[in-house]
């Protein structure tokens, strides 16, 4: 285990040096800003004062997205797995919307929202409603039919083996949902802030690219992996603490 | 032993049960009649796929004949009740749950007051050896020490009658000899009537008081041979000629019935 972590780091490290290298290539520095020119740029971001600013509202439309997408996601999957009826009426629908790109979706959005805030927020939910959706679902179908016979067994009731059962054999697969969905919510941001956004960061990489500003271009493109980077790293902490009980491969 | 009208406990009454496959209907019990008497220990063997499970299942109200009925304390079994335990094969344990909240469940949805549930779960897990290992997840137990917890889950509701299908048939040699001791004690000194499903002819006769054979599908009762061996039973009841001859006559009975279902 800690070896893997030294692992990273020299991975990491061995990234940006490659990255240095290939930027002071002639041909490639004019679109590829090197590692100290994206500091730079990101120091110039700050002190205009722009940089927290984008990083907030871009934050706050993948998380409020993802938020909703998840309190929507959970019950819906339940209910799917719980009553055959019930997945039979929306699982065409899922399955619809799944195969179309948010970015698709987006001038529907602008027209019948606008270029407000809700409009980012919508694609960025559906998104990620969609990936967790399923995933949810699959988790909740797969729970083993033999804890259920042994809850009844045990005097379990609909609502105990719901609660008792269910739930928490689901909540790994709620998890990598989770994981995916986050994952889903950021890769459909800069999709989300082509709906006219004033700020927030893939209208940051947008209006940079206008002018051919490279290294803020790749500054943005930096913050949002390490934003998706952190983000990831949350949900594998909540994972460890919230079902350390799973039978994983030993290594 | 005797079984008169009022010590009957399970009573199986001409059961069918029919299932639907994509091959048409297949007929996996056809009219079994069976009588378990209170405090009985009776052990079922057969080939595989003659219906041993699906019989467990109905007298445990997990599934329910096609037609027939069972009937436990004189009252038709309908759904799971709690003088019916079930210990199955795969140990169905909780994963997220340490051993003594497995056990736990049980006296929990009894609305037992959290001293009693803590009380008896950790009665049944001493019952069971295993007081050391109180927090241990699943996890981190090995499969006989899994199926230690299962019994003492099945054990802790306190059942009339405990059903038990193939419960050691995943074990090792060495541990499902131990368990079988382990279960022999326990029902010698906590009597209860026992349905156990095997397909080791050896571990119905140390077992059982009467074992239950069965015919290939469609499953019907083939025998009924009484186990004239006196209890407390140990492993070197195994070593007597009178229990090697009761396995030979099983066995043989068993075998043919395999060789059936290959046809």
């Amino acid at each position: 285990m800690k070896n893997k972590k030294y692992l990273n780091i020299i991975s990491v490290i061995v990234g940006i040096i490659i990255w240095q290298l290939i930027a002071s290539i002639p041909n490639v520095s004019v679109f590829l800003a090197s590692p100290p020119e994206t500091v730079s740029a990101f120091m110039d971001q700050v002190r205009k004062g722009s940089m927290f600013i984008d990083i907030g509202y871009s934050l706050f439309r993948v998380l409020g997205g993802f938020a909703i997408g998840l309190v929507v996601a959970i019950p819906v999957a339940f209910l799917m797995g719980w009553y055959p009826k019930f997945s039979g009426l929306v699982e065409p629908w899922i399955q619809f919307f799944r195969t179309i790109p948010p970015i698709a979706l987006i001038p529907l959005v602008i027209v019948a929202l606008g270029v407000g805030e809700s409009a980012k927020i919508v694609v960025i939910f559906l998104a990620s409603f969609l990936v967790m959706v399923v995933t949810i679902y699959q988790g909740v179908k797969s729970v083993d039919i033999t804890l259920i016979k042994a809850a009844r067994v045990l005097g379990a009731r609909d609502r105990d083996i719901f609660f008792k059962v269910i739930v928490p054999a689901s909540t790994p697969f709620i998890l990598v949902g989770v994981r995916l969905g986050l994952a889903a919510s950021l890769t459909t941001l800069v999709a989300a802030e082509l709906t006219g956004a004033q700020v927030g960061l893939g209208e940051m990489i947008q209006s940079a690219s206008l002018y051919l500003k490279m290294d803020v271009v790749i500054l943005g493109i930096v913050v949002i992996g390490i934003i998706g980077f952190t983000l990831d790293k949350i949900v594998l902490f909540l994972e460890r603490k919230l079902t350390g009980w799973q039978e994983t491969r030993q290594m | 032993m005797a079984r008169d009208k009022t010590n009957v406990k399970v009573d199986i009454k001409n059961v069918k049960k029919m299932f639907n496959t994509r091959n048409g209907e297949v007929v996996a019990l056809n009219g079994v009649n069976l009588q378990i008497a209170e405090n009985e220990f009776v052990c079922v063997v057969g080939p595989s796929g003659c219906g041993k499970s699906t019989l467990l299942n109905i007298i445990a109200g997990l599934d329910h004949p096609s037609s027939g009925e069972v009937t436990v304390n004189d009252e038709i079994v309908k759904e799971p009740g709690p003088e019916r335990g079930v210990i199955f094969q795969q140990y169905a344990l909780f994963p997220w749950l340490t051993v003594q909240q497995n056990v736990e469940f049980g006296l929990k949805l009894k609305n037992y007051s959290k001293e009693k549930c803590e009380q008896e779960a950790k009665k049944y897990i001493a019952m069971v050896g295993l007081s050391d290992f109180l927090h241990a997840y699943p996890k981190e137990l090995s499969g006989g020490m899994k199926q230690r917890v299962a019994i003492a889950r099945g054990y802790a509701i306190n059942p009339e009658v405990l059903l038990m299908d193939e419960p050691f048939g995943a074990l090792d040699a060495q541990t499902r000899t131990q368990l079988q001791s382990e279960l022999l004690h326990t029902w010698e000194t906590e009597k209860k009537t026992c349905f156990f499903i095997t397909h080791d002819v050896e571990e119905a006769v140390i077992l059982a008081q009467r074992v239950i054979i069965m015919s290939a599908r469609p499953g019907r009762i083939k025998n009924i041979v009484n186990i004239d061996i006196p209890y407390p039973r140990t492993q070197e009841t195994k070593m007597t000629e009178r229990f090697n001859e009761l396995k030979n006559e099983i066995w043989a009975q068993v075998y043919e019935e395999y060789l059936e279902s290959k046809k």
